[in-house]
Order: C-alpha cells, then sequence, then structure tokens
C-alpha cells in the first residue's frame, strides 16, 4: 500500500504521483515507487533544467557524440577522437569529503572508460567556504586526499584544475570533476542494449548497501545537522577494483563481445538497466537475486538503488558470453549474466522466482516530468559604490595582498598531492594556463581547462556564464591549441526558487551565446541543483570544462616568460572595471559588482590570434588575463621564469583598474624584438588590440603608469609568498 | 660487442594488478630506445626470454595492507628472484621498489612520507654509484632531475644494514640541492641518509623512489632518466 508518506519519502510530488498511475495504470508497489524516485529524481532526470538546456549548441563537424550518453565525444582526425565529461559529487563530499571526492573521481572514470575511451586526465575544479568556517579545514583537506587517493592509485593523472574561496560555499561545497579520455573513432561503445536474446551481464564489485538513494539525496538542500544523517548515503570508493575494471573493460573492448555497456552510477543498477533499454525501445529480464551482494538479506529494493562503485552493466553477443566471463575472471571481478535483452520495452525484475517489478522503459527513462519552473529576471549587482573609494596608497603591498589570497595563491599545496604525470603525456603540468597532454603515436597534444569565475556569476549570471566559457577559450588557446568542444556542470541552489530559476536560465543563456560565438559546442554535461544550505544557496557556478587541439605539439606555447630581453605586449583593451574583482574582495573587503564586460566577437579573434602566432612559433610566452588582473598575470610570467620584466603602462584610467581589473579579453605575450613587427601585424589584421608594454629582464617587477613608478618588488620575494601562502593560510585557519 | 644490436634487447614489464606504470616503461623501452618489450603477467612464470626485467610503478594490490606487501606472493617474483641471482638485471621504479623490498630483493624498507601526504613533484638527485646495471652512463656525483610520485618513500633500514649499504656503495641516488648537497630540505620524504635508490651487492638489482620512466624525452621537461634504461642495454652489449 503506497500511502503519501512513502510517496514524500520518495521525493515524488503528488503530480508526479498520480502520472505514475497514469502510465502504470496501476498503483506502483515498493520496488517500483522506489525506481520512479530515482528515474525521475532532478539529478537522473534533469526534470528542471532540461527545458533550458535544449537551448545550447550541442553539434559541430567535429561532434560524434554530443549530450545524453556516459561522454561526448569529439573527432580528432588519426582516428583517434576524445571523450570527455563533467560531473559534481558536492553534496557526498560536504558530508563525507574523501570518499564523496574519491567516488566523485570515480564515477567520472567509468563514464569515460565505458565509452570504450583510455582515461588520459582528470581536472578538478573546487569551491570552498571560508578557510576559518567551521569544518572548512577538514573538508579542504579531505577532498584533495580524496581525489588523490583515488586518481593516484587508479594511475589518472590530476593535471589542471581551479578551487575558489568564498563564505557562500561555507556551508555547501563543490566538487567538479572532468575527466578526458582517448578513443579510436570505430570502437567507440554505448549505452544501448539491443539483440533480443542477448546476455545482460553484470561485472565489477559486489552490490552493497552504500549509496541507496543518493541520487534522491543529490535532489534535495541540506537543513541543520542532516550531514550526519545521510553520511550512510554516501558512496565507499576501491580505486584498485576501478583499475581492474577498467583495464578489463579495455581488453574486452578489443574484442567483438560487447554490443553495449553503460556504468552503474547515481541510482545503480536501475538507472543504467532503464537507461539502456530506453535509449533503444528494447526490453530487460533481469534476475536480480543473481546480482552479487555484499551482505545477507539485501532486498530487491536495497539491489536495485544501491549505489555500491566501479560497478558496470553490459550487453553482450549472446555468442560471446565466454569472452566476457574469461575476461572478468582474468582480472578476479564478478561477472555474472543476470538477464536477457526482450523486445517488450519493459524491464522486468524477478526475485526469487517471483516479479517484482513490472515497468515500461522509455516512460521512466526518457519521458520523465519536464517543468518550466517558475523564475523571476535576473537583476544584476552593480556598484555599491567603489568608484568613490580612494586609490591605494601601496600599489606593490596591494599586489602583495593579491598575491597571498586563497583565490589568487599558487595551489601547488594541492597539486603536489595529486599524482600529475602518470601516463607520460603530460606536457604541460597544472599551474600554466591549461593542462596539456600529447596524444602518444602523433604530432598532436589537447588542452584541457576548466574554468569559471563564480563572483561574476554572482553579479550577473549571463555574463558571468558567458565568461566561463570565453575565459577558458582564451587559456587554451594561450597555450597555442584550437578550443574544440565543451562540457559543463551547472551548480546552484534550489530550482523551486523562482530566483535560483531565473539565474540558471540566464546562465544557460550567457553558455549558449558563448559557446554558439566561439564555435565550441556543448557535448555533455551535469547539473546540480539544491546546493543550498537551511535556505542559502551558493553563487552561481556553472563550470565550464574546455578541451582544444594542438596539430604539433611542438609548437606550444607556455605561461611562464621564456628570455630576458624579449618584449612584453598586452592583447586587448582595459577597461575602467574594478567590479567583482579580487582587488575589491582582498585590499578593501568589498564584495560587489558589476561584472566585468565581454564581447564575445573580439574573444573570438584574440583565440584565433594566439592560435595564428603559435603556430607561426612567434610566441616565447603567452598568459590569459584573468584573476587579479594585468599586474597579477605579469606578476605570474615572472615569478614561474624566474625573470623580471620592466612595465611601462599609461595611464588613462585609474591605476588600480590598470593594475587590478578584470576586464575581459585580453592576454599577456612574449616575444622576441626582432618578431615584434610580425606580432603587431597578425593583431593588426585580425582586430585585436596590440600595445608592446615592457621587456622580460632583471630580478624585479616593476611596473610604472604614465611614467611613474607604482610597483617595485623583488621576485624572490613575491614569489616566495604567493608559493607558500596556501599552505600557510590552511595551516593558521583556526577552527579544525 | 656482442653479436646482437643494443636495439634488440628484450625488456620484460612486469604486471600486477594495479600496476599503473607499466605502459610508461614499455614506451621508454619499445618507442624511445626501440627495444623489444613484453608485458609479463603477475601469474606468468616466463619471462619470455627478457634480458632486463623493470618492475614497474603503480599500487600492486591497491598498496592494501602495505606496499608491495601482496604482489610479493605473486608466481612472477619467484622467477625475478631466479632471473636477479643469475646476475639478470631488474629494477624496481617506485611501486617496484616497494615490491623488491617486500620481496627482499633489496634491503630496508619504506614507511609513509615524513610530510604524511603524497608527493608528486620534480627532485634533484646525485648518482652515487655508477657501477650499477642502470647507472653506468651517469658520472659519479652527477647532480640528476627526476620526478617522484609517491605517499610512501621515507626509506629506512636497520643501523648494520645502513652501515653496509655505504660502506659497500650500495647506495645508488640520494636526495640533494641543485648543487648536490645532501641536506634536510632537500629530502622530500624524510628517507634515511637522503636515500632515494640503492642496488644489491652485485649492482644487478636496482630500486628507486623517482621515476626515470617520467623523465626520458625532453618534451616532458627533460631526459635525465633515460640513461637508466640505455645503461642497461649497454651493460648487456659490452659485458
Amino acid at each position: 500500500m503506497i500511502t503519501e508518506d512513502l510517496i514524500a519519502d520518495h521525493n515524488l510530488s503528488a503530480e508526479e504521483y498520480s502520472r505514475i498511475l497514469e502510465i502504470l495504470g496501476r498503483e506502483p508497489n515498493l520496488v517500483e515507487l522506489g525506481v520512479f524516485s530515482a528515474m525521475w529524481s532532478e539529478h537522473c532526470s534533469y526534470k528542471s533544467s532540461r527545458v533550458h538546456l535544449k537551448n545550447l549548441p550541442t553539434a559541430g563537424p567535429r561532434v560524434i557524440q554530443g549530450p545524453g550518453e556516459n561522454a561526448g565525444i569529439v573527432d580528432i582526425g588519426d582516428g583517434l577522437a576524445v571523450a570527455f565529461k563533467m560531473e559534481s559529487h558536492n553534496h557526498p563530499s560536504y558530508i563525507e569529503p574523501y570518499q564523496g571526492a574519491a567516488t566523485g573521481v570515480g564515477g567520472i572514470l567509468r563514464d569515460i572508460f565505458t565509452m570504450g575511451a583510455r582515461p588520459i586526465a582528470s581536472l578538478d575544479s573546487l569551491r570552498f567556504g571560508r578557510l576559518d568556517a567551521p569544518r572548512m579545514r577538514h573538508l579542504v583537506d579531505g577532498v584533495v586526499r580524496g581525489i588523490a587517493g583515488y586518481g593516484n592509485c587508479i594511475g589518472i593523472p590530476t593535471v589542471a584544475g581551479e578551487t575558489t574561496f568564498h563564505p557562500a560555499y561555507d556551508r555547501n561545497i563543490l566538487v567538479n570533476v572532468m575527466n578526458v579520455g582517448i578513443v579510436e573513432k570505430d570502437r567507440i561503445f554505448r549505452g544501448r542494449a539491443e539483440g533480443v536474446g542477448n546476455p545482460v551481464i553484470y561485472v565489477g564489485s559486489k552490490t552493497g548497501r552504500d549509496g541507496i538513494h543518493g541520487a534522491t539525496m543529490a535532489s534535495e538542500e541540506f537543513a541543520g545537522d542532516e550531514t550526519r544523517q545521510k553520511r550512510p548515503t554516501v558512496q565507499v570508493g576501491d580505486p584498485f577494483t576501478e583499475k581492474l575494471l577498467m583495464e578489463a573493460c579495455l581488453e574486452l573492448f578489443r574484442t567483438d563481445a560487447v554490443v553495449g555497456i553503460q556504468d552503474m552510477g547515481a541510482a545503480g543498477l536501475t538507472s543504467s538497466s532503464f537507461e539502456m533499454a530506453g535509449r533503444t525501445g528494447s526490453g530487460l529480464e533481469i534476475d536480480l537475486s543473481k546480482v552479487p551482494v555484499r551482505e545477507e538479506g539485501m532486498t530487491p529494493y536495497e539491489i536495485l538503488l544501491s549505489e555500491s562503485q566501479e560497478r558496470m552493466l553490459l550487453v553482450a553477443r549472446s555468442d560471446r558470453l565466454a569472452t566476457v566471463l574469461d575476461v572478468f575472471r582474468k582480472w578476479e571481478l564478478e561477472a555474472v549474466e543476470i538477464g536477457k535483452v526482450t523486445a517488450t520495452g519493459r524491464v522486468v525484475l524477478f526475485f526469487e522466482g517471483r516479479i517484482v517489478a513490472d515497468l515500461p522503459a522509455a516512460p521512466l527513462s526518457e519521458r520523465a516530468p519536464v517543468y518550466d519552473r517558475p523564475r523571476t529576471p535576473v537583476v544584476p549587482v552593480g556598484s555599491r559604490g567603489w568608484e568613490g573609494l580612494p586609490e591605494p596608497a601601496d600599489y606593490g603591498a596591494a599586489l602583495r595582498e593579491i598575491l597571498a589570497s586563497p583565490n589568487v595563491a599558487q595551489k601547488s599545496w594541492i597539486w603536489t598531492q595529486y599524482d600529475h604525470m602518470v601516463g607520460t603525456n603530460t606536457v604541460e603540468r597544472p599551474g600554466g594556463d591549461a593542462g596539456v597532454l600529447r596524444i602518444k603515436g602523433t604530432s598532436k597534444a589537447i588542452a584541457v581547462k576548466s574554468d569559471v569565475n563564480p563572483f561574476f556569476c554572482a553579479c550577473d549570471p549571463y555574463r558571468g556564464a558567458a565568461i566561463a566559457v570565453a575565459e577558458a577559450a582564451r587559456s587554451i588557446a594561450a597555450t597555442g591549441a584550437r578550443p574544440l568542444a565543451v562540457t559543463d556542470c551547472l551548480n546552484f541552489g534550489n530550482p523551486e526558487r523562482p530566483e535560483i530559476m531565473g539565474q540558471f536560465e540566464a546562465a544557460v543563456r550567457g553558455l549558449s551565446d558563448a559557446c554558439r560565438a566561439l564555435s565550441v559546442p556543448v557535448v555533455s554535461g551535469n547539473v546540480s541543483f539544491y546546493n543550498e544550505t537551511d535556505g542559502r544557496p551558493i553563487l552561481p557556478t556553472p563550470t565550464v570544462g574546455m578541451v582544444g587541439l594542438l596539430e604539433d605539439v611542438s609548437r606550444r606555447v607556455r605561461m611562464p616568460f621564456a628570455r630576458a630581453g624579449d618584449r612584453i605586449a598586452l592583447f586587448g583593451e582595459t577597461a575602467d572595471e574594478l567590479g567583482a574583482s579580487e582587488f575589491l574582495r582582498t585590499v578593501h573587503g568589498r564584495d560587489e559588482g558589476p561584472c566585468p564586460g565581454v564581447d564575445l566577437e573580439a574573444e573570438r579573434r584574440l583565440v584565433d590570434l594566439l592560435v595564428r602566432l603559435a603556430g607561426e612559433g612567434r610566441l616565447s610566452s603567452a598568459h590569459d588575463v584573468s584573476d587579479g588582473g594585468l599586474a597579477v598575470a605579469l606578476a605570474e610570467c615572472s615569478m614561474i621564469s624566474g625573470l623580471g620584466a620592466e612595465i611601462a603602462l599609461e595611464s588613462g584610467i585609474r591605476p588600480s583598474s590598470l593594475l587590478y581589473g578584470e576586464t575581459t579579453g585580453r592576454a599577456v605575450v612574449s616575444f622576441p624584438p626582432a618578431g615584434e613587427d610580425a606580432v603587431r601585424a597578425a593583431a593588426g589584421s585580425l582586430g585585436v588590440p596590440f600595445r608592446v608594454v615592457g621587456a622580460v629582464g632583471g630580478d624585479r617587477l616593476r611596473i610604472t603608469v604614465g611614467g611613474r613608478p607604482i610597483v617595485d618588488e623583488p621576485l624572490a620575494a613575491l614569489s616566495g609568498l604567493w608559493t607558500t601562502a596556501f599552505a600557510r593560510s590552511l595551516e593558521s585557519a583556526e577552527v579544525l | 660487442m656482442s653479436a646482437v644490436p643494443a636495439t634488440r634487447r628484450r625488456f620484460a614489464i612486469v604486471v600486477f594488478p594495479g600496476s599503473n606504470c607499466d605502459q610508461d616503461c614499455y614506451h621508454v623501452a619499445r618507442e624511445l630506445l626501440g627495444c623489444e618489450a613484453e608485458y609479463v603477467w603477475h601469474r606468468d612464470t616466463d619471462l619470455k626470454g627478457a634480458d632486463v626485467v623493470i618492475l614497474p610503478g603503480g599500487f600492486a594490490y591497491g598498496d592494501y595492507l602495505r606496499a608491495g606487501a601482496l604482489a610479493r606472493f605473486s608466481p612472477v617474483m619467484e622467477t625475478v628472484a631466479r632471473f636477479a641471482a643469475d646476475g639478470g638485471p631488474v629494477l624496481g621504479i617506485c611501486n617496484g621498489f616497494q615490491v623488491l623490498l617486500e620481496a627482499g630483493l633489496l634491503p630496508g624498507a619504506v614507511r609513509v612520507n615524513r610530510g604524511l601526504r603524497y608527493v608528486c613533484r620534480d627532485v634533484h638527485l646525485r648518482v652515487e654509484n655508477t657501477g650499477t646495471a642502470f647507472t653506468r652512463l651517469y658520472r659519479p656525483g652527477e647532480v640528476v632531475t627526476m620526478p617522484i610520485g609517491h605517499m610512501e618513500g621515507n626509506y629506512t633500514a636497520p643501523p648494520e644494514t645502513l652501515t653496509e649499504l655505504e660502506h659497500s656503495g650500495e647506495v645508488v641516488f640520494r636526495y640533494c640541492d641543485p648543487e648536490g648537497r645532501v641536506t634536510d630540505e632537500a629530502n622530500p620524504n624524510g628517507a634515511t641518509a637522503g636515500i632515494a635508490g640503492i642496488s644489491n651487492r652485485e649492482g644487478n638489482v636496482v630500486g628507486l623512489m623517482p621515476h626515470p620512466d617520467r623523465s626520458a624525452e625532453p618534451l616532458l621537461g627533460n631526459d635525465a632518466g633515460r640513461k637508466m634504461f640505455e645503461s642497461a642495454v649497454l651493460a648487456l652489449a659490452a659485458p
């Protein structure tokens, strides 16, 4: 008997329940209710986001697989393709940071190797609260250890990422993990159940009681002390088993045995079986009694909704069952035939000889409820009067303060805990503009980057999201790579609140416009709603993951200055924009707008220019100008190289904007003096503003504005501060 | 000179469940050196006619219980031990070094890094012994750069073993600063006497925590590690 309480416990609305009655023509039993609850959870069904996501550009000449599969895939030539996706593991990571983050890595890896790709790099995009907020140091430490523990063990390098801090994440941190793999174009596998009579095979770890209803949990907000009660819904990861599972799957993919395969991720066996059947219109018969379990007495309900890690569901050719079982036996993993493909369009689940659920597949997976939720239009946050602030008495001191802030300080404390070199493809290690990985057997490389400035998005979600795309593209182009495609991970508050839905709609529009302008289709993604605790939402955080292609790895451009005597130039114009800058937050303690402007056509020209100059071998270095502004960008090029710089800027706007404003569409490059004319001509032909601002050399960073010296700092001191500030602020945070 | 060209030398790369640098070592042997290379599954007991055996880095058996503690029971290890006893060159890198220690093919043990964290970065190493099968192409005292990537690399041994290692020149690499000074600041994991790598008395079995496989081509930053692989080939070519 299904009571109202049961329905509410399953996070289903009254309307959703009547829709269930309509689809079934009868009352569901408890197992069936659990299946609906998981499949129609926000996490699995995208019911609040779908109407907006459909506006994203998803097609392009290189797109092999767009959204809707385990990962997106784009062609990179030579018979190869890149599979990639980003996903959130926010709620579990706040409850139990080590396992939450670790299983986030495990989940996204399975999405990649499920498609037949060998994962070659991970990225992590992390948002934390203030370091002195309760539990925050524990959360930072646990998340970093979790990502390291899983990624290092399985042997996939974590090569890039970003970490920012803001009080809005005090009680709802974000852990977004992206993975990128390489697949042969004609050896791509998808999550499809086909061929009547073909065996359905369960492989990987045994099923336990962990993570039951994890997807439903990720679709609620937290209140009070729930993190403790919810701990049992967090899964526990075993990277060793995943390593075996990955190698076994990749070995099996070299045979002709596999028809379709899908990771058992969110909502476990439920989502994998219903989605695999739903995509093809096939049916499945599965005997849950055959599922390998960790403990006795597990009910069909628990088996179906468990989110135990390191499991896959695959459909094999009926004459190749033995091949599948042999491969998994070699890797000492469970592999059990648990059912068959049928033509009924229904998923029929048996347990101990009786039917425990009998449901149509497609209505659950493909025709979940879709909501166009009410939304209030976003009112962009403007200035609260920063224009009237006095200029800093000491610009050098302001620079030091910004370099030592947790958002700008070098994050080597984090990335030295990640194995970022295993696989011997990492050409550009963490700390540059983007990770660069060579593709063995070719002359190519890919550049990978994750990006978003949530402070911009908080002021203006439309522009903030567009800037995230533009900035990722600029960072990729700074390495010389041509941006190819995007995955996104959209982290927002409760979509049932109109102001959150307003933010979401605006951000998706911003992504859409920017992806169109820069010709980078969105090929995969993830939405994470309900990121709020006790009614306080996070900043809108639409994380953008981007992949770019370098045709010739030897033409890549690095971020640090390369040679004393090189000219330094700035591409792009600097406006009088301090809104939402690190300068205002750190030096003045002010969190205000407006978000800087963005000119997507200008961004496109800048990307084209950077790629062209790299291809022609004209640049000694290139660096995107973003957090902390021009002064921080110059300091980074200097500190990493150990080469100083003499910079002379023209006045015109207030010097603080010139130095620390975060105007978009800019990059700092250096080149030999003899190459100046060629760089100038290329910039001119593409209509990108170009100005020589100084020269590389010495052991200090000196900046004059209108002839007046305003920064003169010894490089060693700046570097010492920047490289150690993050570890020191972690240590000095008093509250554990 | 040997009748067989150096490039025809064959590397065996042992694969334990959880090895994750096996392909990196294979790439060095095959693509960079142009030698032959074969993977040897941990259950195999045949080294397929190998001239050099590599135990690669990774997390054999997930490093459960203790790094290398389970891998040493793999059937292949008996064959590797016989190969080593017959004078065959065996190199253990990172987790492979941990397996050699657990298997007793090299003395001592590694503990968790003194910082209690995984550390992945470049380190400087001073070459202490150029008489081993894997270091003869280096200059004595040469300072080289290689990356490390480990949680348990804090080498130690009983005092009498350490004395013996020092006296018989079995310390092969030490962590040092760019000028070659062995200092505490230059020591990334707390290893006793800055020991990064050691050999057996005969010099045919070498183990080290740093990764020569990750520093074997300029594209990845430097190629200082390549000479370890080349040394082994040369050792065979000119016995």
